[in-house]
């Protein structure tokens, strides 16, 4: 009963997003009927109302385990922890996509509720936009991916979820990259309606701002986290792997982060008007392009679970309408927006600019780099391209992002001198002239990029901070502590990526009970490996003890674990973290004559990757505070800095 | 001109959605087939691996005859699965030789005495380095090499029972 009421629901909402995007054109067509724009709004919140109660229905499904939904039998298991069984909701190709599509439905309800700054036309064009986003994504649940199916005659249990996936990260990963994804959707929203009403100016920038914030926040979130679940949950040692689904949610990051600069020159200086339109119609490309890489599995990766070309299409004709017209829409009314202010070359308007174009390069790279196996696949050739093309392509680039990131706030608006700019930078100049000189004495045998990265992250960390300079602090509004934290964050998570790859020590050792083994400091022991029963798997527990110097010993304890249903074999590492990095252990399989390879991973200072990247997204939601606090009930051009 | 400019991300869109249309018809297969096949056996002498069967060389693999090279080792554990396969294979008159990878001779006679001997020659691949030059990546992987010692077919992980047909064929292709 339940299913049959959330599909009936699902539909009822699919046709409110199509009054929804209808009642939006004609509004714009007939502006002399005010009714028809009026009632946009309350359709846009019914839809959003609707779809969220088709999503809570799925939960419930899912949390009491009603076998006789088809989705449920595939991804579920009686058996199986509370929060899995919530989680799997979404860990799936039909839950994920109703996920995604009552997310944006919410969002159109939030900006039907809450926009009251930009002109009543924009906003309606907005929301027409919205709704004929939200209908695709309708029509592919309904057509082609019903969460609510029936199976008959209804089996005793269900399969299970994949074991990798059955992880306290996985309930909030997934949602946390979707609220992202559906930021940038109505980022493209907002960039679609201002320009059929050529309203491009420091207003929508406004509107727009806080949703590209709140999306880049949720995007930096969730690129941590899961960097984070991959590092310990695939017991690789590694925290970033280039892997093709890694990179479709750094991609949308990178535009967004771009975005969210040129969103704040568009709103403060009225400059960019052309090029932020751009980045809100990429940006959102990118979200798309990301699903589209997860869901249709062209890709090898470990999140592409289910494999399926139909979907894919799917996914691939509604980016293919939504971006073609939307950059259709571009090339035909950009030429008629007004240009924007003009600034100097040396100016914080410019260094924004530099920020976008390092920006945008990195995003080039790991773009073509993500697709070029495809293009050699059809060339008829098989490669795979990972950390020799990615890290000193991207990395290079990133270095010279972060240096333009440490000067951009140590400029003026409009204009500065040279000289001024470099007297403000001469403190962190110095700073990171004085470790590059440090390194190389002290370490010489560490690679150019780590080198070079741990002096960058030097100067950042002392340049993020450069703006509170002389400044009165309790007077410094909260968005630009925000941005010095964000800034900070960024300076932080480098020297932990520069330290980790620049003194990371590896063992992979064959161990007998008794035996011990020497990794970096440490000293470790496998103590004994016995079996261990959990919940719905068994495993082979090895309890290691490591000791650095003379120090205290401490107990790891690595598992190789077996589950049930469905049968598969993961490995859960043992990770130890002290205050200044983590030890890292992985039981492997028996070697038949008594040992165990185990591998071993000292990783100084490699909890700086993750702290940076929780202070970035900190620093993004001050700035979110301190906007929406500043901007409160206000349609007046605004003061102050960015 | 700038004109033409403002269609140009549309352009460079529609060749991405290219791409990505091109992707989807031919999804990715998964494995990565070694560039050798077709190409002569790389040049090697391998030592015993252990004292009962003598050692392995490019030139045990061109007398004219059609071998099976087995790429195994004792700590793997799919290599033990296709031991009764490779068995039955020499009995069917199929010459077999193993490299065993990154193997000590004591394990090897223990792995031969466990589960079963196929091999005419062993050659021991300490450090894997032959196992490279054939295009091989993993234990166990099987090459059909015809009489001039030339690679005919690459098998990638342990030999199962259905296997056995098409392995046959490449070796009768190959006299």
């Amino acid at each position: 009963m339940i299913a049959e009421l959330g599909l009936g629901v699902l539909w009822l909402a699919a046709g409110l997003a199509v009054l929804q995007a209808v009642l939006g054109g004609l509004a714009l067509r007939f502006p002399d009927r005010p009714d028809l724009g009026q009632a946009v709004r309350p359709v846009a919140i019914a839809q959003g109302v609707l779809v969220s109660f088709a999503m809570l229905a799925l939960i419930y499904l899912f949390l009491v385990s009603d076998m006789s939904v088809k989705l449920v039998v595939a991804n579920s298991h009686s058996e199986k922890p509370w929060l899995y069984k919530f989680a799997g909701t979404w860990g799936n190709h039909e839950g994920s996509m109703l996920l995604w599509v009552a997310i944006l439905a919410v969002a159109g309800s939030g900006i039907a509720l809450l926009e009251r700054r930009v002109r009543p036309d924009t906003l309606i064009a907005t929301l027409m936009a919205q709704g004929f986003i939200a209908l695709g994504f309708y029509a592919f649940l309904l057509f082609s991916s019903n969460p609510f199916e029936r199976v008959s005659p209804a089996p005793q249990d269900g399969n299970g979820l994949n074991p990798l996936l059955q992880d306290p990260g996985l309930a909030f990963h997934p949602p946390t990259l979707y609220l992202g994804y559906v930021g940038m959707s109505v980022a493209f929203s907002f960039a679609v309606g201002a320009l059929l009403t050529r309203d491009v100016g420091p207003a929508f920038a406004r509107a727009m701002r806080p949703w590209v914030l709140g999306a880049w926040v949720f995007l930096t979130l969730g690129i941590t986290a899961g960097s984070y679940w991959a590092y310990y949950e695939l017991g690789w040692g590694g925290w970033w792997f280039w892997d093709p689904v890694e990179n479709a949610s750094l991609m949308p990051w990178l535009a967004a982060t771009a975005l969210l600069h040129s969103v704040t020159v568009l709103a403060t200086r009225d400059s960019l008007r052309a090029w932020t339109v751009m980045l809100a119609v990429v940006a959102f490309s990118m979200s798309m392009v990301g699903t589209f890489l997860v869901r249709s599995g062209i890709l090898t990766s470990v999140h592409a679970f289910a494999v399926d070309p139909e979907r894919g299409s799917f996914i691939l004709a509604l980016l293919f309408i939504y971006v073609g017209a939307a950059l259709t829409l571009f090339a035909l009314r950009i030429g008629t927006v007004r240009e924007g202010t003009q600034f100097e070359p040396v100016s914080r308007e410019a260094a924004l600019v530099l920020n976008n174009l390092f920006l945008t390069v990195i995003l080039g790279v790991v773009l073509i780099g993500t697709l070029y196996p495809l293009i050699a696949q059809s060339m008829g050739q098989q490669i795979s391209i990972g950390p020799p093309y990615f890290n000193p392509a991207a990395g290079s680039v990133a270095l010279l992002l972060i240096i333009a990131m440490v000067a951009g706030p140590l400029m003026r608006w409009r204009r500065d001198g040279l000289a001024a700019v470099a007297k403000r930078m001469a403190l962190p100049l110095a700073l990171g002239l004085v470790v590059i000189v440090l390194i190389r004495l002290m370490a010489p045998q560490i690679g150019l990029l780590p080198w070079l990265g741990l002096s960058v992250a030097a100067l950042a960390a002392a340049g993020s901070v450069a703006p509170l300079w002389k400044r009165n602090l309790r007077r410094t509004p909260l968005f630009t502590w925000g941005m010095v934290v964000a800034h900070l964050g960024v300076a932080i998570a480098l020297a932990g990526m520069a330290t980790d790859s620049a003194f990371m020590k590896e063992k992979l050792v064959a161990l007998g009970e008794g035996e011990a083994t020497q990794v970096g400091p440490f000293s470790v022991r496998l103590v004994d490996v016995t079996p261990v029963i959990g919940p719905n798997w068994t495993a082979l527990q090895g309890r290691m003890s490591a000791q650095r110097g003379s120090g205290a010993a401490f107990e790891l304890l690595p598992q190789a674990r077996n589950y049930s249903s469905p049968p598969t074999d993961t490995s859960e590492a043992a990770i130890s973290t002290l205050w200044n990095g983590q030890l890292y252990a992985v039981l492997g399989k028996a070697n038949g004559d008594g040992r165990w390879q185990v591998r071993l991973w000292w990783k100084p200072w490699v909890t700086l990757i993750w702290l940076g990247g929780a202070l970035i997204a900190f620093g993004g939601v001050l700035s979110l505070i301190g906007r929406l606090w500043r901007e409160r009930g206000l349609a007046t051009p605004e003061s102050g800095n960015a | 001109m700038r004109k033409i400019l403002l269609w140009a991300p549309l352009m460079v869109f529609a060749l991405l959605a290219g791409v990505l249309l091109r992707g989807l018809q031919s999804p990715e297969s998964g494995t990565v087939p070694s560039k050798m096949v077709g190409r002569a056996a790389p040049d090697f002498v391998l030592p015993a691996a252990v004292p009962s069967h003598p050692g392995l060389a490019r030139a045990d693999l061109a007398r004219g005859k059609p071998v099976l090279v087995n790429i195994f080792a004792s700590w793997c554990v799919p290599c033990i699965a296709e031991m009764p396969v490779l068995l039955a294979l020499k009995r069917q008159g199929v010459e077999i030789h193993g490299i065993a990878i990154r193997d000590k001779p004591e394990d090897v006679a223990a792995f031969l005495r466990d589960h079963g001997d196929p091999y005419a020659r062993i050659g021991s691949d300490v450090s894997s380095q032959v196992q490279i030059s054939f295009g091989s990546s993993g234990v166990p992987e099987s090459f059909v090499i015809d009489g001039s010692g030339k690679i005919r077919l690459q098998h990638i992980g342990d030999i199962q029972q259905d296997d056995v047909p098409e392995i046959l064929a490449a070796l009768k292709a190959a006299q």
